[in-house]
């Protein structure tokens, strides 16, 4: 399969009128309140340096105002960096020509946006065939693949109404459709379900994961919620004030937060749903019955384990070996204590 | 001293009182300059000019013979479909033909298609000209900035003014007539083509960049269709101004309603003027209704929901 992974390089960005000018200053040290105090500059990116897995799913979150959605619109380019790369199949996004990025926006990029932005004066399939109208694919064409993803976002039916006809969950699956009908390599998606009710979101949560297990695309994903980032990121990119304060699984980042603002951020996880077995077992001794695969959530060995009522289990890899065992009481430690570090 | 000073206060009274204006025959040599200068340009180009409105003269006439020539009950039955088409409205499709009928009845349906024809080629060249403009106006604030007291003065001063040059340029007739009705019409359009373009939500621009939209694409797919309802209501004011300029028209030699009112004004006939202005009204109703409703049912998808 092609690499698809997207490097980031030593990337700033500067807001305003003339943000190379500052870029030395930043560099040695200037606060981004400085900056903006003394001369009216935004700091919204900082040596930003990320390697965004091919066909992984990377999480970048933060609070408001951390500078997520500047990152992420330096992948498709709709914000030009001050200085910096990203770097993606060997060519440095930053230096395409117009007609370059053009086609890289049609032809491997697709994107979600928070607020859904679908054109309102189109019907939902219309919608969704946009990306393919604008790269001219002809119209049967565009029109089976629009409907074939409409169906799988779970919309059929809807393929008449108008976006105004739709509740906020379905308007997104359109926005969803809309970027899996590019058959993009990149997935770009900018707070897609921050705008949702919780039991919406985690349905589309649900959706994005099992989408994503068959088509492998390379996503980026933003959001501000950490649960969110733990069940969807293979990597997570935490921002703080257009920096990155730590990067990691999820599983790194609640094992060991990188400072104490991370770890206030954290200390209302689960931590059942993030650490893995592999991580807290120990030498295997096929002492039980019940066998839990490797890569498990601890959550759900406890609750093998509490359902069989045996207090150990053994943990196997794919090919069926035993290479280490847990207990319950184990499990439920590391579920409850906070990992010292 | 005293007397000193009374002097120089009766030289400032003077100095206050009366403006200090270019003396009598220089003015006069620079208004003559003016015109002498234009009337030059005339004998120059007035020719070339009035060729190149030779077909807009053959588009209006053939349009003004079609619409005369066309039996009445055909054209009741037309104008009906047009309302229906536009507006989906029995009520209004009714109130449209009982108004035909009674115009026609008191005597004025010759006259009225005269300015029905004038109204529908005015609109049309205002459409034609002023949506590009309105595109390019939106396109950066400097031309913005460049049309906006441009349009600002054609639709503030009086048209008689701009009529002069026109009847030197053009003499009496009816693309002069038009071009009178056009100038004062084309503002609405334009502006509001600029404004329609300019408020599209931002959101949706970014997404049709994300995709890799050309700006051909953008304007023609998202700006535009977006942008339609203003472009509309913009449309809507043109005509209701064009009908407005109808008697202007006719002073410089264009048929219809409007120059019935003319006759009407020189001649004291109260009944007449109040006739066939009234017929002006009834037009500028049907037209504003229609175009109101039709503008509706543009908006009805259009706005932006969110959640
Ligand atoms: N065009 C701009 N001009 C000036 N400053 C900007 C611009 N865009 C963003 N910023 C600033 O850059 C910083 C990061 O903004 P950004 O929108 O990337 O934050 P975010 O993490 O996406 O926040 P949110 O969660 O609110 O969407 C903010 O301080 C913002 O004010
Ligand atoms: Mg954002």
């Amino acid at each position: 399969m092609a690499d698809n992974s997207i490097e980031v390089k030593n990337l700033y960005k500067i807001f305003g009128t003339n943000g190379k000018k500052y870029i030395e200053a930043v560099k040695n040290g200037m606060s981004k309140d400085d900056l903006n105090a003394k001369h009216g500059h935004v700091l919204g990116l900082k040596n930003i340096n990320i390697n965004m897995p091919s066909a992984k799913i990377q999480v970048i979150m933060g609070l408001s105002g951390s500078g997520k959605s500047t990152m992420i619109r330096h992948i498709n380019r709709l914000i030009d960096p001050t200085i910096g790369e990203v770097i993606f199949q060997g060519e440095d996004i930053c230096k395409m020509s117009k007609g370059d990025l053009q086609e890289f926006r049609r032809h491997k990029t697709a994107m979600v946006f928070q607020k859904f932005a679908l054109l309102p004066h189109r019907t939902v399939i219309d919608n969704t065939i946009f990306g393919l109208e604008l790269q001219g694919v002809d119209k049967k064409e565009r029109h089976d693949r629009a409907m074939h993803w409409l169906s799988r976002v779970g919309l059929d039916g809807f393929e008449e109404n108008y976006p105004n006809q739709l509740s906020g969950g379905m308007q997104q699956r359109v926005g969803l459709a809309r970027a899996l009908t590019n058959d993009a390599d990149i997935l770009l998606m900018d707070e897609a379900f921050s705008a949702l009710d919780p039991l919406i979101r985690m349905d589309m949560q649900s959706i994005l994961l099992e989408l994503q297990a068959e088509l492998h695309k390379t996503v980026v994903f933003i959001t501000h919620d950490l649960d969110e980032a733990l069940r969807l990121g293979d990597q997570i990119a935490i921002l703080r004030d257009g920096e990155v304060i730590q990067q990691g699984t999820g599983q790194e980042i609640v094992l060991k937060p990188a400072d104490a603002y991370i770890a206030d951020f954290i200390k209302e996880v689960n931590r059942g749903r993030v650490i893995r077995v592999d991580t807290i077992m120990t030498a295997a001794n096929g002492g039980s019955s019940i066998t839990i695969p490797t890569g498990s959530r601890l959550e759900l060995a406890a609750k093998l384990m509490v359902e069989s009522g045996e207090a150990e289990a053994n943990i196997i890899d794919d090919a069926g070996n035993a290479i280490g065992a847990i207990t319950l009481k184990s499990a439920i430690d590391a579920m409850v204590t906070p990992a010292v570090h | 001293m005293s007397t000193d000073n009374a002097e120089t206060g009766l030289n400032i009274k003077e100095l206050l009182t009366e403006f200090p204006e270019m003396s009598r025959t220089e003015l006069r040599d620079f208004k003559k300059g003016i015109d002498e200068t234009f009337k030059g340009f005339t004998r120059e180009y007035g020719e070339g000019i009035e060729n190149f409105f030779d077909p807009l003269l053959a588009i209006l006439v053939w349009f003004e013979k079609l619409v005369v020539a066309t039996p009445w009950p055909l054209m009741i039955v037309i104008l009906a479909a047009l309302v229906y088409a536009g507006a989906r409205s029995w009520p209004l499709v009714i109130g449209t033909v009982i108004t035909l009928l009674i115009v026609g009845y008191l005597g004025m349906w010759e006259d009225m298609m005269f300015t029905l024809a004038l109204i529908s080629v005015a609109t049309a060249l205002c459409i034609i000209i002023g949506i590009p403009l309105g595109i390019i106006m939106s396109k950066s604030d400097r031309t913005q900035a460049v049309i906006t007291p441009v349009l600002d003065i054609m639709q503030t001063i009086p048209s008689f003014v701009y009529l002069i040059p026109i009847l030197m340029l053009l003499g009496i007739g009816k693309v002069p007539g038009l071009i009178a009705v056009c100038i004062y019409a084309i503002p609405p359009v334009v502006r509001l083509t600029n404004l329609g373009i300019r408020l599209v939500d931002k959101d949706v621009l970014e997404a049709a960049d994300a995709f890799g939209a050309s700006p051909r694409q953008k304007l023609f797919t998202v700006q535009l269709p977006l942008a339609l309802p203003n472009i509309f209501a913009g449309v809507n004011q043109t005509i209701m101004m064009a009908l407005a300029m109808v008697v202007v028209a006719a002073l410089i030699g264009v048929q219809g309603l409007g120059s019935e009112v003319l006759k009407a004004v020189n001649n004291q006939y109260l009944a007449l003027g109040l006739m066939n202005g009234l017929a002006i009204v009834a037009i500028a109703i049907v037209f504003d209704r229609v175009s109101q409703k039709f503008g509706k049912r543009l908006q009805k998808h259009s706005e932006v929901v969110h959640g």
